[in-house]
């Protein structure tokens, strides 16, 4: 039982830092421009198949750098010629174009590497035991994959906290035309964060795709999470998406790991229910609502807390 | 958004000239719907006709939220699909009990478990607006979507539950065996639906959406809840999408977990988007070319959801308004008499751009068949002219079509807008622009 507890507790930290690298960007792309990215979790697909490929012909170390700067520069253009020309039709237009991004993306994706999982190894320098508790082999790649976040982490709230850069950026955030009429250009601020955070959700893809499964439907199965963490932390708190996908990442990690069910909890009193949707519920196991377990947080802290953990804001 | 067809004109009692032509635009849509099988009598077109009925009632069941009330959801096709379960329930259940319900009906009853759902979860869901639904739509949605498959009891797992439509107690003499019968009880389904979600357009509640759309601060200000009255616009959405469901549910005779899908809950919003929600027609629109796409591309490329996006994307970038918008936007050049002077710039960017397109189709189908089908012969048919995959010959082509095309076709579309404006002014000068 320690042993799970402890194994749990590690797995579900590395998942919650992944969430929280794709979180970030989107959180500070949302709160400076008020445009939920649809396409985040496809950067993120893009950055691991980029990674696959570039691993391919020029090894995983320059694949770590290249990979992330390729998605950058893609998150860069679709500000530059897309989002910025949608604008002036609203936010809901904006939310469209990156949803039909999205779909476009996930649909490329298949068409080059196919749509079976591609072969994407844990690098040779790393694939060794980190440790060992409990009889489990913990894996070097995963500890590297805990320490690249953490310190992705610390190196942002350096940046946005005690630069001048992070000031500007702080500022366009809340004051655009102020920061814009003391001589910067927000435009292009907004391009460089734009880019910034699709170079982040693409490092998290490179480092995330040997560790998980790298296919075309991974966008798919990721985004909606993603899109639970933000609202769950608070649409806009960088606190909250970060505490938000701790949670989300520890609450997913350990309901995969155990396998009650009620009947298994309340094994004598079994009611013996016939095929009936109360068997279904009785007989189901903690693993098998894993995947359901985030939407059911989110649909029990809007009826407790609408604004989310961190938001200020009701609207 | 706000030229929508609830400006104020329209308000004070229409001269009998315009009521006429207001109720013969119903009944020509309703003689077309009589009319069209007897034309086209195949199967596949009378299949086809079925889908596209569906899809229309779909998208216009969306767009009471997205076009009316301003409420951006992914999630959409949960009501669809729960209408379409409790459908197939009912259908299952009357056949073992005996009871004495029509199939006629049954549609009704698949509306009425899209309601109930709706009347349920929407509370919580429409607790919010923007983009905080959007989110939180997606979210219910996917909630949905997994239970089903937990839910095996229900929801039949990956397999589906199915039913026998026939079975059913007979009505006018129609066992709804043959298609033709099932077509005719859709397009009879699609009117009442058209014309109840019009008039809901035309209640105070309709209006009312539409101003919690636009100002829900001032709503608030005039004594309304705005949170009520989404959920009142979510109830009414999810009734007739639940009755398209169970539509689906008598043509397929089968209901799966995947109608409850993200993939459906995409399409309705590419139909209704594309077709345009700021006018009443436009999702008809939007349904009628997203299904005959969906229909005539899936025979013709393995990646017709690529082109799908492109086109949403297009739409969504040029055309907020969709294809709706574009046409309304030529109405007052039409009154004033000065389309003929945007005309021939159309005609010449049509080149163009024409060019662009059939490279962008070109590269892709190369690329979609270079990559998923090597060593099984390097030919491809592109609109009726074969290509090697494998020659750089090809590659180039396509680059240059597109390239090419690119930069003629910009400057043919300067010349539109230039032209476009010289009519609108003419318009303005005659009166008929606002």
């Amino acid at each position: 039982m320690l042993e799970l507890i402890v194994i749990s507790t590690l797995n579900g930290v590395l998942f919650g830092m992944l969430l929280f690298l794709l979180s970030s960007g989107l959180t500070v792309i949302f709160s400076m421009m008020g445009v939920l990215n649809f396409a985040h979790a496809s950067f993120y697909m893009l950055g691991a198949f980029f990674g696959y490929q570039l691993t391919k012909w020029i090894g995983f170390w320059p694949a770590l750098v290249l990979a992330p700067l390729l998605v950058g520069a893609i998150g860069m253009a679709v500000e530059r010629y897309g989002l910025r020309n949608t604008h002036k039709h609203g936010h809901v237009a904006e939310l469209l174009l990156t949803f039909g991004l999205a779909f476009a993306i996930e649909e490329i994706v298949s068409m080059i590497w196919g749509k079976s999982p591609v072969d994407y190894r844990v690098p040779e320098v790393l694939d060794f035991s980190a440790f060992t508790i409990f009889s489990t082999n913990y894996p070097a790649f995963k500890m590297f994959m805990l320490a690249v976040s953490v310190l992705i982490f610390v190196v942002l709230l350096i940046v946005l906290k005690r630069t001048r850069v992070g000031l500007i950026v702080q500022a366009a955030l809340t004051h655009p035309s102020m920061v814009a009429h003391l001589g910067h250009n927000v435009g292009r601020v907004f391009m460089l964060v734009f880019g910034v955070g699709s170079a982040l959700a693409g490092v998290a893809g490179v480092i995330a795709g040997p560790a998980l499964v790298t296919q075309s439907d991974m966008a798919g199965l990721l985004g909606p999470i993603l899109f639970v963490v933000i609202v769950f932390g608070g649409l806009g708190s960088l606190p909250g998406a970060f505490i938000a996908s701790l949670v989300i990442g520890l609450v997913q990690t350990f309901a995969v790991a155990l396998n009650g069910s009620l009947a298994s909890a309340f094994g004598p009193l079994d009611p013996s229910f016939n095929a009936t949707v109360l068997s279904d519920i009785w007989n189901v196991t903690i693993a098998q609502i894993a995947p359901i377990l985030p939407y059911v947080l989110l649909v029990l802290i809007l009826i407790v807390r609408p604004m989310g953990l961190m938001g200020a804001r009701e609207t | 958004m706000s030229d929508t067809a609830t400006s104020v004109r329209d308000l004070p009692a229409p001269a009998r000239g315009q009521s006429l032509r207001f109720y013969g635009i119903w009944v020509i849509a309703a003689a077309a719907l009589i009319v069209l099988p007897l034309i086209f009598s195949s199967g596949s077109s009378l299949t086809s006709f079925s889908l596209i009925g569906i899809a229309i009632i779909f998208a216009l069941s969306y767009n009471i939220l997205l076009g009316q009330t301003g409420l951006l959801s992914f999630g959409h096709a949960v009501y669809y699909g729960l209408g379409g379960f409790t459908a197939i329930h009912v259908m299952n259940a009357v056949t073992a009990h005996g009871l004495p319900i029509p199939l006629p009906f049954i549609p009704l009853v698949g509306g009425l478990g899209g309601l109930c759902f709706a009347a349920v979860i929407g509370w919580v869901m429409t607790k919010r607006a923007g983009t905080v639904f959007a989110m939180i739509s997606l979210g219910i949605g996917e909630l949905v979507a997994s239970s089903s498959l937990i839910l095996r009891s229900v929801f039949g797992g990956e397999s589906g539950i199915t039913t026998d439509r026939t079975a059913l107690q007979q009505m006018f003499g129609w066992s709804f065996g043959p298609q033709i019968q099932v077509y005719y009880l859709i397009a009879a389904w699609v009117m009442i639906s058209a014309i109840a979600m019009y008039a809901l357009t035309r209640t105070p509640l309709g209006r009312i959406c539409n101003a919690v759309r636009d100002n829900p601060e001032r709503v608030e200000f005039i004594g309304y809840d705005p949170h009520v009255v989404r959920y009142l616009a979510s109830c009414f959405a999810g009734l007739f999408a639940g009755v398209a469901g169970g539509l689906t549910a008598i043509n397929f005779e089968i209901a799966n977990s995947a109608y409850l899908g993200a993939v459906q809950s995409g399409l309705v919003l590419f139909a209704t988007f594309i077709g345009g929600t700021a006018y009443f027609f436009g999702p008809i629109l939007g349904a009628i070319l997203v299904t005959y796409l969906q229909l005539g591309l899936t025979n013709l490329t393995t990646v017709w959801q690529l082109y799908f996006g492109i086109i949403f994307i297009g739409i969504v970038m040029f055309a907020p308004g969709g294809i709706a918008g574009l046409l309304m936007m030529h109405r007052p050049l039409v009154r004033a008499g000065t389309l003929g002077m945007v005309i021939p710039s159309y005609l010449l960017a049509l080149v163009p751009t024409l060019v662009l397109v059939c490279g962008v189709i070109l590269g892709i189908e190369t690329l979609a068949h270079y990559t998923e089908s090597q060593g099984q012969g390097n030919m491809i048919n592109v609109l009726g002219i074969p290509f090697d995959t494998t020659r750089a010959g090809t590659w180039i082509i396509a680059a240059v079509m597109i390239v090419g095309g690119f930069v003629v076709a910009r400057m043919t579309w300067r010349r539109i807008a230039d032209a476009w404006d010289r009519a609108t002014t003419g318009a303005r000068d005659r009166g008929h622009l606002a």
